[in-house]
């Protein structure tokens, strides 16, 4: 709770301000009944007709008083815990989206997506009745205390020696409520996941008629929701009537107390019954106290799911750059072994160089290391061992502005916002329109936008459903090229285009972008057999590299490939 | 950045389109209609509400028992030294103790008795939505985030039954104090009740001023939310890319701006819940000063007592007490009600239409499709598919080629019903497809998309998913003719191994594979193919290649695909182009007529 508590305090003057309005309110309303009394033992006695509208009088201006102290004490809470929600949500968001590619794994979108959610908006009830109930409820607690100790110090030890009860029975319902509704978010988090799925495979679903199947899955999902609720509720709902009954026992042995004292003369029986009556002050403000503490287990629980996010060490931080050395390398490897796991490596021994401006093909079966590759160079993951260099720097040791401003990646099947198209391709650079229309020409998504009655202010669809597979690749093209990238990277960013589409590019690509160091995965050797350098790759190692040319006399995966794809020639020659 | 439609909001969107999901019912929404039919919900269980009635009345009575016993005991204790009456004090006392006991006892009961009410309540209405969500059509996720959608299903009725359980005991326990305070208060002077007159009407009214006022503020509150919701699973969606782009700091001042906005909307209409408490706490105060005015009055006029006075003050307070708090409730009421009406408005919106009356059943499939000048479009006005005919026999397998965007995709999507044609017809065996049943026509289907779906399970939950109480020697029968039963072997607890999110990583073109092997394990008569092989390379691809045509052998296959060499020996090639056919045929035909897919197909050797 340490991390949260950083949110509370740069309020804790303003917070004090609504305390100490609170706290007038407070008095005030405790006030209002004292004058009752000086109506009853004054004025009324003395027929003073005057005295009892004088008092009266007094009585409405308290009113007045504390509606507007109440009233602007509540703005200040209710403004003040959106501040902190405000900040702490920008602070959860920044961190998660500054988060390394293993650490989100490690997560999960979904549970990264509810405690963005629910468990902020629980900690913002939280911070909000806090100031309003938590407030007002300990100082009419302190209050009536003070002002029955005064009256009766006797019969208030009484009633105080309660309150080592209610304490034990409030920390007895939040240890046991805490991990109940920990694992409550948890659940929840399970809840998001399936909706999501049945959401983005909605059409598989449908078609393999699973819909029933899914209800049973959510409902049990749900069911276990449900009951995790009720029990959590169960231990809370303890409080209350517990809380009330240690309260009214004190109450009833103020009143056997009380009558000895009065017996033996010590006190009066006017003195029990206000005592009474400032009982009933301190009863309700120990229960608000009580329910503070309820929406304090609730709240915790939330507060230490986002916690676990804003404690997350800083991942592959940028290290301390050494003297720049001259390469003649543009991006170089050199042996490196990366694992997922940590255990079985998903590439080993990986080296090559590439020059400015030239371009390296890299093709493979799937799961051969491909796609590791790119996340590496991207430095999503950190490499195991070994170093990449780009222009002779580490890039663990290039800033990550400087580092990515200098590539454009387009991955295979990514990410399209519901947005508009321009927007998309912009993807949040400053990029001007005509960039834009140019990566779009290059990108060959021209004719995209001739359909698009709006152009590029057509607004896609919710993860780009209404553009078909080949549509989004182009528009993942143009975003990569809208920057004008150093180096551009095409992650079978160009599976679904046909080939003569795809030539285009490729055509386009070379006129346009001789500077950019290109690095191409795919799967056909003609989208690749012109690159300066291919790469093959077989289960995380490059099995052999050379130009197509080599490649057809030394490696015997390239060649079976090459060949599968080249006997479609002579095949088509034939007709 | 700002979402495509969100629930509640009120916004139209212009992906609109009539035919699939129509309209959402505008933001006015009556507030009976929603209290009618949150009532339903909690009506049900009739039997659950009176036993929390009975309890909060006769825990509620024997609280107020309380005061009465003590005065009791009070009277006992007498005025001076030594007047006590001890047995009288210890038996009030007992009798109190017991009072309270009781009470609180009865309270606890009433709390569980109304979590398990909240409990079926919650569970049926997060069944009811989520049976509507899979009931929508697919065209409705295509306009609505997923964020906003789990909005619904997770804190709207959260913020509903949250309510419901807390607040309407609330209520039922301040009707009870109030009803019996105001008889006390009625017998001591009812004169001085006639303060009342004045109190309670002016603060009815104002809470219901107020309330009025708050509304627009709480569904705008719940309409942010649910818009903030969607913009965060969608960049959470993005990360990635954000990365690669390095755009941290520009997406957070994009959400910046749309969390600003929902937080002052919640502020907003936080602040005006309030306010209905406190001046509510202000009217009761007003009432205490006429009370007392009135009251010194009337003793001065011989009208009433002194100690009438003060147990009349004490029951008001016992009264205003219950007002007051029902106030605040009512704050916490209108925040339920605006998440009330959009958990409704995702009830309301329209299912896939019913199946024809007398819809019969597709059974005994062949596998003959026919399209007849189908016309299609997502937008009106913006046709995607114009005229389109087709004819594919049993057994046929029907290659659909052209460029991207011409609309192939969308012949599938016809083709199963998630979207319903403008005019023309689609036939199956001789039988228009809307006269069938939906679930029997997509079972008649086998299909492998674009884009691979996995669902966080095993990997054997994620293939055997194809055909439910698959045996694992057919699921690995699958999985090898998919050529990934290497793979998974491999994996750390092989079939076992979770996968998914947050589980093991696997690559896109694993993925493909997985749902290939899935499909395969399918027994349906009619086979779709929307790029399956495209993210799997070469070598593999003709690996599997002679698991895919066992797949089609047989099957009416309708197979998409960029790589011509996939569909070479397709018997009947169409190629689209603009959402019409404009060529078909087979392969060697349509390389004769040397037209557009010969140019398509020369281009794939093309190497710039």
């Amino acid at each position: 709770m340490k991390t949260i508590g950083r949110y509370v305090r740069p309020y804790t003057l303003i917070v004090a301000v609504t305390m100490l309005l609170k706290l007038a309110a407070a008095v005030l309303d405790l006030l209002i009944p004292s004058f009752l009394a000086r109506i009853i033992d004054d004025a009324v006695p003395a027929g003073l007709r005057s005295g009892i509208f004088f008092w009266g009088g007094i009585m409405l201006a308290c009113a007045v008083l504390s509606l507007f102290t109440n009233m602007y004490a509540n703005r200040i809470a209710a403004r003040t815990s959106s501040q902190m929600t405000r900040t702490l949500r920008h602070d959860l968001f920044s961190k998660l989206s500054y988060l390394s590619a293993a650490q989100l794994d490690q997560i999960g979108i979904p549970s990264a997506v509810s405690r963005l959610t629910t468990d902020t908006y629980n900690l913002n009830q939280l911070f909000n009745r806090v100031q309003r109930i938590g407030v007002r409820a300990p100082i009419l607690l302190i209050g009536g205390v003070t002002i029955t100790l005064i009256m009766d110090p006797a019969l208030t030890l009484v009633l105080l020696a309660t309150l080592p009860f209610i304490g034990l029975l409030v920390r007895f319902v939040t240890r046991r409520s805490v991990p109940l509704y920990t694992r409550q978010q948890g659940i929840l988090d399970r809840l998001v996941r399936t909706v999501q799925e049945n959401i983005t495979g909605v059409r598989i679903i449908r078609a393999l008629s699973r819909v029933p199947h899914e209800r049973s899955r959510f409902e049990a999902v749900s069911q276990d929701l449900s009951g995790t609720e009720e029990k959590a509720g169960s231990i809370m709902a303890l409080t209350n009537p517990a809380a009330s009954f240690i309260l009214n026992i004190g109450l009833v042995l103020v009143v056997v107390t009380g009558a000895y004292l009065v017996n033996a003369g010590r006190s009066t029986t006017g003195n029990i019954i206000a005592f009474l009556n400032y009982f009933t002050i301190i009863l309700n403000a120990m229960l608000g106290i009580t329910r503070v503490f309820v929406m304090y287990s609730k709240g915790k629980a939330s507060a230490l799911r986002v916690e676990e996010v804003l404690l997350m060490p800083e991942d592959l931080p940028v290290l301390q750059a050494e003297a720049p050395v001259s390469s003649p390398w543009h991006i170089q490897w050199e042996d490196v072994c990366f694992s997922y796991n940590k255990r079985q490596d998903n590439l080993s021994a990986v080296s090559f160089a590439l020059r400015h401006g030239e371009t390296l093909g890299v093709i493979g079966a799937t799961g051969s290391g491909k796609s590791t590759l790119i996340a590496l160079l991207l430095r999503l993951y950190e490499a195991g061992s070994g170093r990449i260099l780009i222009d002779g720097q580490d890039i663990r040791t290039i800033p990550r502005k400087t580092l990515y401003g200098k590539i454009g990646v387009a991955f295979q099947n990514d990410f399209i916002m519901s947005d508009t198209l321009r927007e998309n391709i912009r993807y949040f650079r400053d990029i001007p329109d005509e960039a834009i229309r140019q990566a779009v020409e290059d990108a060959q998504a021209g004719e995209i936008l001739q359909d698009k009655e709006h152009g590029l202010l057509h607004r896609a669809a919710v993860r780009g459903q209404d553009l078909s597979g080949g549509q989004k690749q182009r528009l993942l093209i143009a975003r990569a090229l809208a920057g004008t990238p150093e180096i551009l990277i095409l992650d079978d960013a160009s599976s679904a285009l046909d080939y003569q589409t795809d030539a285009r590019l490729r055509g386009a690509l070379a006129r346009n972008y001789p500077q950019a160091t290109k690095i191409i995965i795919a799967q056909r050797v003609s989208a690749i057999m012109r690159a300066d350098h291919i790469l093959v790759m077989d289960e995380g190692r490059i099995e052999s590299a050379g130009t197509h040319e080599e490649l057809m006399k030394t490696s015997s995966i390239y060649r079976e490939i090459a060949d599968t794809q080249m006997s479609l020639l002579e095949g088509a020659a034939h007709v | 950045m700002s979402n495509p439609q969100v629930i509640g909001g009120g916004r139209m969107s212009r992906m609109e389109r009539s035919g699939d999901g129509r309209r959402d019912s505008g933001p006015k929404v009556s507030r009976a209609k929603t209290m009618r039919r949150l009532w339903r919900y909690m009506g049900v269980h009739r039997g659950l509400l009176v036993l929390s009635l009975i309890l909060a009345v006769v825990g509620n009575a024997l609280a107020l028992l309380g005061p009465r016993l003590s005065g009791t005991a009070i009277d006992a204790i007498g005025l001076g030294q030594g007047e006590a009456d001890f047995p009288v004090i210890i038996r009030m006392a007992g009798f109190m103790a017991m009072a309270y006991l009781v009470s609180a006892v009865i309270g606890y009961i009433l709390s569980r008795v109304m979590l398990r009410l909240r409990r079926k309540v919650v569970t049926r209405m997060r069944r009811d939505v989520f049976n509507r969500m899979v009931s929508l059509p697919v065209g409705f996720f295509d306009r609505h985030q997923t964020g906003d959608l789990i909005s619904v299903i997770t804190y709207d009725i959260d913020t509903v039954n949250e309510s419901l359980s807390s607040d309407v005991i609330q209520l039922l326990r301040s009707l009870v104090t109030v009803v019996v305070s105001l008889v006390m208060m009625l017998v001591i002077a009812p004169q001085l009740v006639l303060v009342f007159l004045v109190t309670v009407p002016a603060s009815a009214l104002y809470t219901r001023w107020a309330t009025g006022r708050a509304r627009p503020l709480f569904r705008e509150r719940s309409a942010q939310l649910g818009a903030l919701n969607g913009m965060m699973e969608q960049m959470m969606d993005g990360q990635r890319t954000t990365k690669a782009y390095a755009r941290e700091e520009e997406v957070i001042s994009n959400f910046d701006r749309a969390n600003d906005a929902a937080v002052s909307a919640y502020a907003r209409a936080e602040y005006a819940g309030t306010l209905v408490f406190s001046s509510v706490n202000f009217i009761n105060n007003v009432s205490l000063a006429l009370v007392s005015v009135f009251g010194g009055l009337l003793y001065l006029a011989g009208g009433v007592g002194l100690g009438d006075i003060s147990a009349f003050v004490q029951y008001s307070r016992k009264f205003s007490g219950p007002i007051n708090e029902t106030a605040s409730i009512v704050g916490e009421l209108q925040s339920a009600f605006a998440a009330a009406e959009r958990v409704f408005r995702l009830l309301d919106a329209e299912p896939e239409p019913q199946d024809a009356l007398g819809a019969n059943v597709l059974s005994g499939v062949r596998g003959d499709v026919r399209l007849e000048n189908v016309t299609f479009s997502y937008l009106p006005q913006v046709p995607v598919i114009r005229g389109l005919s087709l004819t594919a026999r049993p057994g046929d397998v029907v290659a659909i080629v052209g460029p991207t965007g011409a609309g192939k995709t969308t012949i599938i999507n016809l083709l199963m019903r998630f979207y319903d044609i403008d005019s023309g017809r689609i036939m199956v065996d001789g039988k228009d497809i809307y006269a069938l049943t939906r679930e029997s026509l997509r079972g008649a289907f086998t299909m492998v998309l674009q884009d691979n779906w996995l669902f966080h399970g095993t990997v054997y939950d994620n293939i055997a998913y194809g055909r439910p109480g698959a045996s694992r020697d057919e699921v690995e029968a699958a999985a090898k003719a998919a050529m990934i039963h290497n793979f998974i072997m491999r994996l750390p607890q092989g079939y076992d191994t979770p996968i998914g999110d947050k589980g093991h990583a696997v690559s896109k073109g694993q993925a493909q594979l997985l749902t290939i092997a899935r499909a395969m394990l399918g027994n349906a008569r009619m086979l779709i193919l929307d790029e399956a092989t495209s993210d799997v390379d070469t070598r593999t691809e003709q690996r599997i290649q002679k698991a895919m045509l066992a797949l089609m052998r047989g099957r009416t296959s309708f197979v998409i695909a960029h790589r011509l060499s996939t569909i070479r020996n397709a018997d009947h090639i169409l190629v689209v182009r603009n959402g019409s056919v404009i060529e078909q045929g087979n392969h060697e035909n349509l390389m004769k007529s040397n037209g557009f897919y010969a140019s398509l197909y020369q281009a794939q050797f093309e190497t710039t």
